[in-house]
This record gives C-alpha cells, structure tokens and sequence, in this order.
C-alpha cells in the first residue's frame, strides 16, 4: 500500500455516515432490539455461541470476569415496580438488555488499535481480524460498552470448552481464536458475505430477510431486527425511520421532547458520539401504564 | 559549604573514580545474585503466563490493564531523571550536576530497557510484537498511526537509542582515562575498543563538546514528548478519569519527580559504596533535593488540577470515578499516594532535613512508591467504574503472576546498574576535573581581587599620611 493510499484513505469512513446524501456503499448493516419483546431467555447467547465458536468458559473462569459471551444479557431491576419482594422470579421486575458490539461508526475502539487489528467495513462493520491482533487490548480499554472479549486462555487447547460431540457443531465458516487474540460480536459477518456472495451471483442486491444474524435467527419474540438500513424496504429501516432514529445524530427525538414523546427508540452511549448501529426499543414501563 | 573542594588534584580523582571499577567485595555478588533471583522470579512468572495466556494476570474484561501497564509508565518516568541532569542542567550551566549525572544518565537507559519489557510483558501475542513495526510484509500492512500505543512504540524507541548513544559518547574521554590507567586484561581491551581511539587533543575536545551539546538539546524534547505521548495513552482515550488535558503536562511532571527522588536514592548509595564524599557532596546533594521538593510541588499542583477540572467539570461519570478513588475499594492507595507524594516532600523543605542522609534515604524511597502507586491508580479505578455499570468490577486485584514481575523488574534494574558500577566510571572523571578547574580559577581570582582591593586600601591609607 503506497504512502499516499495510506494518507487519503484511512479514515475515511469516520467521516461520511451511509445515511448522508453523498455516494456510499449499498449496504450499511444496522439492528434494532424491541426490549419489550425480548424476555432475557438468552437463546440469542446461545446461538451466538453456536454461530460461532465461542469457548464455554466454565463457572470459574466467568467468576474471574474471563466471559466470552459476544451476545449478552444484562438483567436490570425495575426499582418503580419495587423488588421489596426479592428477586428471584422476572415478574419482580427484571428488565433484560441484550448488549453485543454496537459496531459503531465512529468507534473508539478502532483508532487506538497499535497494530490495526480493527477496522470498518465499507458495509458498516467493524471489523476484528485476529491475525493481526498482538493482544494490546487498547481496543477493549477504549470500548464504553465493554463488548469485546479477550482470550485470555487458549481455548482450543482447553479441556471441556467444546465438551465431546459439542465439537460436532462447530462452525467450519468461522476460525477458532488462540490465546492473546481479541474477539467481538461481528453481525454474523460470515453468513452477510455469503448472502452478498449469492446475491451477486444472481446480479442483485441482497434482499431483506436474505440473511440472518444467528441471535435474530433463534429469538423466539422476533426481538432482533437486522437488516441493511440503506434498503428502503427492509424492516430495520423502517423501524429506525419510524423512531427517527439517524445515524450520525448524537441525541434522538425521544428524548429531545420534555415530557417523553410516543417514541421508544434510543441508542445507549449516544452522546459519546460513536454513532453505534444498534437501536433498542425501550421497554414499555408497566409502571408508567 | 562549597559544592566540591577546588584543590583536588586530577590524579586523585582518577584515582578515586578508578578504585570504584575494582573488583567487587562479597557484599556485591550478594545483592548481584539477589537481584538475578528477583529476574529469576519475573521470568518464571512471565513462561508461566506465556503458555498458558493472560488470564493468569486475573486481568479481565473489565480490566483489561493492570500492573504491567502501570509499572511501565513507572518505569519511564524513572528514566526522566538522567536527561533532567545531563541534558537540561547542562544546558542552563548547573555544574553541580557534574559529579552526579553519570548515573543518572545509566538509570535513565536501564530505566528505558526495563520499561520496553514491560510492553512486551502485558502483550497477548507478544511473539508478534514486530507487526507495531513498518516492516514491508506481503500483505502491505502499515501500522496504525492513529493508536497513542503506536507513537509509544515509535516515541519509546527514539529515547532509548537516543539516551544510550548520549550516555556512550559522554563517557568516552572517561573511557579514555580508563583505558590509559588500566593493567592490560579484559578490560584494557575493552576500553581501547570503546574510547574510539580519543587522545585528548583540542580538535576532539571542540567536536566533541559540539555533538554532546547537539545531542542534549535533542533529547530535551525527546524526554518531554515521551512521557507526553505515553500519557496520551490516557487522554487520547474515552474513559471517565482518564480523558483529561492536563494529563501530558501531569505525566511529565511525575516522570521528573520519579526520576529526582530515585537520583537521591542511589546518590545516597554510590557515595557510600565507593566513598564518593569528594564528588557527591553534601551541597549537591542539597541542590538535588531541594529540586525534588520543587518538582514535588508542581507534581502537587498538576494532581490537584486534575481533581479539580473533573469535579468543576460537566462529565458525572468522570466525577463518579474520582469519588471512587477516595471512597471505594482503592481508597487506602490513593490516599496513600496523596499522601506519599504531596505530603511527605514537605520534609524536603527544612533545611536540617536536606543533608539529613537516612531520612533522605528513606524518604526518597517512599515518593518514589507514592510515585508508583500513582501509575496505579490512574490505571485500575477507571476500570472497575467505567461508563457502563454492567461492567463495573470493583473486586479485581492482580494476581502474583503480576506482582512477581513488576517485582522482578527491579531486580533486572539493579542488575543493569550494578553491573554498570563496575565496568564503567559512575563518576564522571572529565567533568569533575572541569569542575574543579572552574572553581580554582574562581577562587584565585577572588583572592587576586581581595589582594588588590587589600592593596589599593594600604596604599590609600599610605597616601593619606
């Protein structure tokens, strides 16, 4: 790559969001979580899990904070419905959050990578590549939402991470990670190249619905949308055009109005500006009914 | 009290710097095989945490730092000391750091090749450490010029060739007079190899005060943008306590106060050791505590602008991490390092402590731990009360693997430098001796004056009847 490649080009995507008026890819991948629908059953974990080669931890390793779910769920307490009672059932209040990378557009994490391990796709990904990755984990350290997971172990190489016949359903589209290797939540990137792969081969874009992300795939309350929000009619779209909800804006019409507004649409950290693509729709408040 | 006596005669002081490079007593093989123990420990722990990943650190992915990044910084501050004395001292003509900046100059290099460790230490793949390098690769690869790690790696880098070719070209009249006072023997060999031939004639003499002066005025900026970068690191992030302006300035100023207060620890020592009373006088050593105190203070400044513009300032998450500092599980540290580096220094301000050599000792050990524990505190209350309360960990220490290695790490330092006590002058001999002159030649002109003025009295006087 020539110096001048270099100098033109590398940022070049922290300034132009897909959404302006200006030519961009055809493709900007982008979520939206209803949290009312979502009943924190972590199916989605799970068939991140699955999608993609996530090492089972174990109880011991996840008590020292060594997670590695890219899909989590994050269980809050309603404290207006009031949790005197305890909190041991989701009727005393329990409100689920799944969080993963909200592969932001400008993201904190890409900039202070020392080796350029993460970047940004020209689809609105950001991209991990592990072979790169010397593990300085400056990325995670710049993450507000802490959504990337270290492998602080070799897991492969780790007894009970893939008990016997779990191996079986390992993912052949997606590497194993060895240790010192950073890893996040990449939008199901494998099956969007192969959708893009198909759809290219019949000349077209991909249509919505073409691809599914392995958490939208196995939610049980369609809670996850996703989708390309470039596409006019794909359903991401709209739900994000129905919030007025926009990419490169840092506060949202929700909560630009005193007094709330009908609007449910938000992104979390939105006023540190990294312009995340993941909208969540707020939980409709049985206390607030 | 004069800073050094005028009448020493060159010979002595050859003599005398000369002594210090016999071979050791028992005593030094003790503390040399200790010290190589404490590096045994480090590399044991760090083969250890090499096979089987980090997570033997009982870093997580909350803290994804710990000590190897905290006792880094340490460790650059250190080195700050050796360019303050013979860089910018030299450029405002103190001579009394004459006697002293030798070893400073060696504690800023070992300083330097210990912090590089550290980096290496706290990498997850440190085996592909050269990919912060550019390296033509077939894949076209630059580095990521953007990431404050990677101008570390490029600032770091510069230092340190930059300190050691410093160190070596100033002590090649030194080597010369090693080389000259030497019974042939390895170390005749190796010092005819290193001083380069030098004989002392005016023309070297001229070259070379030219290209000691270029280089201190290069690294001057170098020393400052170093420890600026590295705190860049901080402020260059997003994180709440660490996104401050004032950081660069702050971290400078700590990396002074490390490197003064370390300076006095091993003056205290060397002076001992090889009875430098000549050289390393009691004034100097008043001069140089004197500008610890005076460091100190501006440290105290610049710590308490960072508290102020976060609690004045708009950001709650910022303000909730400093009230974690004082309240929450790091409390006792932080306090402790208010304590150690704002507190204590002010020991340093009465005069009868000033030569006061135990306390002194002990003193400048326990800023240089305030010092330390500083590194820490801006590394691990940031993480525990990040942004995001999900993440919030507030119950992570480091494991003995880190603690073995930061441990370890000042066994590799005292190894560097005692091997270097012994093999090259601590004392710089030419400069001494310029000293010296100087101040002869002050003295006699003062008495000349007296005389005159004494006679022109008597004559007056003389006149007068």
């Amino acid at each position: 790559m020539s110096v001048s490649n270099l100098l033109e080009n590398w940022s070049d995507f922290r300034h132009t969001h897909p959404v302006d008026d200006v030519p961009h890819n055809p493709y900007k991948w982008a979520m939206s979580i209803d949290l009312d629908a979502c009943s924190g059953c972590n199916a989605c974990s799970v068939a991140c899990y699955a999608e993609n080669n996530l090492p089972v931890v174990g109880k011991e390793k996840y008590s020292h904070g060594h997670s590695m779910h890219w899909m989590r769920i994050e269980r809050y307490w309603d404290e207006d419905l009031g949790t005197e009672g305890g909190r041991d059932f989701p009727d005393q209040g329990a409100q689920f959050l799944p969080m993963m990378c909200q592969q932001c557009e400008a993201a904190p994490c890409e900039t202070v990578c020392p080796v350029g391990a993460t970047n940004h796709t020209p689809d609105g990904i950001n991209s991990q590549i592990y072979n790169r990755c010397v593990g300085s984990r400056y990325c995670e350290a710049n993450c507000p939402y802490k959504v990337r997971y270290f492998n602080w172990y070799d897991y492969p190489t780790t007894d009970n991470v893939w008990p016997a016949e779990m191996n079986q359903q390992l993912n052949p589209d997606v590497t194993v990670r060895g240790k010192g290797v950073m890893e996040k939540c990449t939008f199901c990137i494998q099956r969007v190249t192969v959708a893009k792969n198909n759809a290219k081969n019949e000349g077209r874009l991909v249509h919505d619905g073409d691809v599914q992300t392995a958490c939208q795939q196995a939610c049980p309350t369609s809670a996850i949308t996703f989708g390309n929000l470039v596409d006019p009619e794909s359903r991401v779209h709209k739900q994000w055009q129905a919030q007025q909800v926009e990419l490169a804006k840092d506060e949202q019409a929700k909560d630009k109005e005193e007094g709330g507004s009908g609007l449910r649409g938000y992104r979390i950290f939105e006023e540190l500006r990294p312009y995340p693509s993941v909208m969540y729709l707020e939980r409709v408040r049985e206390s607030a009914v | 009290m004069k800073d050094i006596r005028e009448d020493i005669a060159w010979a002595k002081i050859n003599k005398d710097v000369l002594k210090s490079l016999e071979n050791p007593r028992k005593l030094y093989w003790v503390i040399l095989l200790i010290a190589i123990a404490m590096v045994g420990v480090a590399v044991g722990c760090e083969i250890y945490q090499y096979n089987t990943g980090m997570g033997v650190s009982y870093k997580n992915n909350t803290h994804v730092w710990g000590l190897y990044i905290a006792t880094f910084i340490f460790w650059i501050g250190m080195s700050h000391s050796g360019t303050l004395l013979s860089a910018i001292l030299h450029l405002m003509h103190a001579d009394w750091r004459k006697p002293i900046y030798r070893f400073a100059e060696a504690m800023t290099t070992f300083s330097l090749m210990t912090a590089g460790l550290f980096v290496a230490v706290h990498l997850g793949r440190v085996w592909q450490i050269y990919y912060a390098l550019p390296y033509p690769n077939g894949r076209m690869v630059w580095p990521n010029f953007q990431s404050p790690l990677l101008w570390d790696a490029m600032a770091i880098f510069t230092y340190l060739s930059s300190s050691i070719l410093f160190l070596y070209v100033g002590m090649i009249p030194d080597l010369a007079i090693c080389r000259d006072n030497m019974n042939p023997g390895w170390r005749k060999k190796l010092y005819t190899a290193l001083s380069l031939g030098w004989e002392g004639t005016d023309r070297q003499w001229r070259n070379f005060r030219v290209t000691y002066l270029t280089i201190a005025c290069f690294l001057i900026p170098l020393a400052v943008s170093v420890h600026s970068i590295v705190a860049s690191d901080f402020a260059m992030s997003q994180q709440p306590g660490w996104h401050i302006t004032s950081f660069p300035p702050y971290f400078v100023a700590g990396a002074l106060y490390s490197g003064c207060a370390a300076i006095i620890t091993l003056f205290i020592i060397l002076r001992y050791v090889f009875k430098f009373e000549e050289y390393m006088t009691l004034p100097i050593l008043k001069k140089i505590v004197r500008l610890t105190f005076a460091i100190a203070m501006v440290w105290t400044y610049l710590n308490l602008i960072e508290y102020a513009s976060v609690w004045y300032g708009h950001e709650q998450a910022a303000k909730d991490v400093l009230i974690q500092k004082a309240t929450g599980p790091y409390a006792p540290f932080w306090w402790m390092m208010n304590f150690l580096g704002s507190i204590v220094p002010l020991t340093l301000f009465f005069k009868r402590f000033q030569t006061h050599i135990p306390l002194l000792f002990a003193v400048s050990l326990l800023l240089n731990m305030g010092m330390w524990l500083e590194r820490w505190m801006i590394v691990a209350p940031t993480f525990s009360h990040g942004y995001y309360p999900w993440t919030w960990d507030h119950d992570q220490w480091p494991s003995l693997i880190q603690w073995g290695i930061v441990f370890g790490s000042f066994g590799w330092f005292t190894l560097l430098f005692m091997v270097f006590c012994k093999v090259f002058p601590s004392v710089s001999m030419y400069e001494v001796k310029e000293m010296v002159y100087h101040r002869s030649q002050a003295t006699k002109k003062l008495e000349a004056t007296a005389k005159l003025a004494a006679a022109g009295l008597n004559a007056e006087k003389g006149g007068a009847h």
